[in-house]
């Protein structure tokens, strides 16, 4: 079958960011960027699907600035064999990002379409699911498990007490959870490969999709910070303290 | 304007026995948007959970869609019954739970709004505040849908009262089965102890720990404290515990009264799903280890020889 990966160029996650002083986003100038995680496992998974048969294709698709290609040659050098650019320079809501995977899942007809649960910038978990309804598929989110049987694909899901499996209908959408796989790293050869590998560019006017979105977002702020507090020296004193000063016990 | 609130609830064994504490979360956020609250409970045999949610202070009504298609809350088949209820209703919130976060975004997406993650606080009826990039900034997003569709970060919210409400109770007939999914089967995590995101006061675990053996010493402190016991991400993915025991932006985000953190070093994940807590407490051989910086209690001491004493004291 074929398999769809869609993948977002975000922050590294080791990177510490900082609010802008205008207070109209985060700074990303200069700003290591990376795979977003989820979007990692995602990739590892399509790839594990096609080193067991099950996978005839991977196309990896990201909606992104140009230099989102990084991101698509680290999953063609990872496994996938061609990748799709939407190029769009500026940040996208999930309603209008969903809207114009809908539109690369109507060209490409995929058999199953893997996404992270959650891009680690906006934090937003919808973009899968709104994909899932749109396309009127079946969706299994927050996957740790995911296995084909016949025309059906069984799902475990990480839900909040526990483990949910769910049978779903081919085609279908997949969003990752962290236990799902451990993503491998590319090796060199892989990446000097990947350099020759097809990839195409897309625009949105050119998918006819419209991206106007309902959210606008007015300011962004620093958290509130939270101060260090006292050091104790024993347990004896730390008791004393939750008991007579915190009030907590 | 009315509010749908679309209740989450609460199963022992096969019965469903009431409503989840973070649907009386998200009760207080519509309060704080105002006007007429109606709560959805969509499921199979969920009288008592009807019930429950008829109590709740604030609420007018209780929308129950009794059917075998919306047993298990599959979104493929609950979603579309939201949407057909949403034309009269100005927002559609929900808790930010594994099912309001699997539901809500398929409704927004085909009522064409965009949806509104996690949200901390309401500012207007149109206008909110959510964590973005793990918390580390603030964002406020104005919406312009005609029907707004929120989730509700219970934290970020003080529950209203289960009791005390006396709404009307009408059934919805209508049967959304899509068929295009089933439910297979589910391995539930099987404890005593309260729940995680409702405890008021959480014991957790991190990479310190060393092995899952060890956090047996978490348990027999949480017993003594009537505490949650958690766990950082990295006592996760080393395998100590399951993954439902993980505190963190990508696991459960917690503000109990009291957060006790073990061995836990404080990566900017683990902190996005705790810092909220009223009390922090971190014990930590790591005398640099940068949970020290939010912990209002900081700990220096071997963890194996602490948490028994402490345990021994409390």
């Amino acid at each position: 079958m074929k398999v769809l990966v869609a993948v977002k160029r975000v922050v590294d996650y080791n990177v510490k960011v900082r609010v802008k002083a205008d207070n109209s986003g985060v700074d990303l100038a200069n700003v290591k960027m990376s795979m977003n995680p989820f979007c990692e496992i995602a990739v590892e998974e399509a790839v594990r699907l096609k080193e067991k048969g099950i996978a005839s294709e991977i196309v990896v698709v990201t909606i992104g600035p140009a230099t989102a290609q990084e991101q698509l040659r680290t999953a063609l050098a990872l496994g996938a064999d061609r990748a799709i650019l939407v190029e769009h320079a500026e940040e996208l809501n999930a309603l209008a990002v969903a809207k114009l995977l809908k539109a690369v899942v109507d060209k490409e007809q995929p058999q199953l379409v893997i996404l992270g649960k959650q891009a680690i910038d906006s934090d937003n978990n919808q973009t899968g699911q709104m994909l899932a309804a749109l396309s009127g598929y079946a969706q299994g989110t927050f996957a740790s498990k995911v296995e084909v049987a016949g025309d059906k694909l069984n799902v475990t899901r990480e839900v909040d007490d526990g483990l949910q499996t769910v049978g779903l209908t081919l085609p279908a959408i997949v969003t990752t959870d962290l236990r799902l796989n451990e993503p491998r790293y590319a090796s060199l050869p892989n990446i000097m490969k990947a350099k020759k590998k097809p990839l195409e560019s897309l625009t949105p006017e050119a998918l006819g999709v419209s991206l106007t979105s309902t959210n606008k977002t007015l300011k962004v702020e620093a958290p509130a910070t939270r101060s260090a507090g006292v050091k104790v020296k024993s347990v004896a004193e730390l008791v004393e303290k939750l008991k007579n000063e915190a009030k907590v016990i | 304007m009315t509010i749908l609130v679309i209740a989450d609830y609460v199963t022992e064994g096969q019965v469903n026995t009431g409503v989840a504490p973070s649907t009386l979360n998200t009760v207080a956020a519509a309060q704080k948007i105002g006007g007429d609250i109606h709560v959805l409970v969509a499921g199979v045999q969920v009288d008592s959970v009807a019930q429950a949610a008829a109590k709740i202070a604030g609420v007018s009504k209780v929308l129950v869609a009794d059917n075998a298609a919306y047993a298990h809350q599959l979104p493929e088949n609950v979603a579309p019954l939201i949407v057909e209820l949403a034309s009269g209703y100005s927002h559609v919130l929900s808790a930010a739970t594994a099912n309001g976060k699997n539901i809500l975004p398929r409704v927004a997406a085909v009522l064409d709004v965009d949806q509104i993650s996690e949200i901390i606080s309401v500012e207007s009826p149109d206008t909110f505040k959510r964590p973005i990039y793990a918390g580390n900034a603030i964002a406020t997003v104005q919406s312009s849908a005609a029907i707004k569709v929120i989730t509700v970060r219970a934290t970020g919210f003080d529950a209203v009262a289960a009791e005390g409400g006396s709404a009307t109770v009408e059934a919805v007939g209508a049967a959304h089965d899509t068929g295009k999914s089933s439910f297979v089967g589910e391995e539930l995590a099987k404890s005593d102890r309260p729940e995680l995101t409702a405890a008021k006061i959480v014991v957790s675990g991190g990479r310190g720990m060393q092995n899952g053996d060890n956090f047996k010493h978490l348990y027999t402190l949480a017993d003594k404290l009537g505490a949650a016991v958690g766990a950082s991400r990295a006592a996760v993915d080393a395998g100590f515990v399951p993954n439902d025991m993980q505190v963190g932006q990508t696991g459960k985000i917690v503000a109990p009264q009291l957060y006790i953190a073990v061995g836990i070093s404080g990566a900017i994940q683990h902190l996005a799903g705790m810092k909220d807590s009223k009390v922090i407490v971190a014990i930590n051989k790591d005398e640099e280890a940068p949970i020290f910086q939010v912990a209002d209690y900081g700990l220096v001491a071997d963890l194996f020889e602490a948490v028994p004493e402490l345990e021994k004291l409390v």
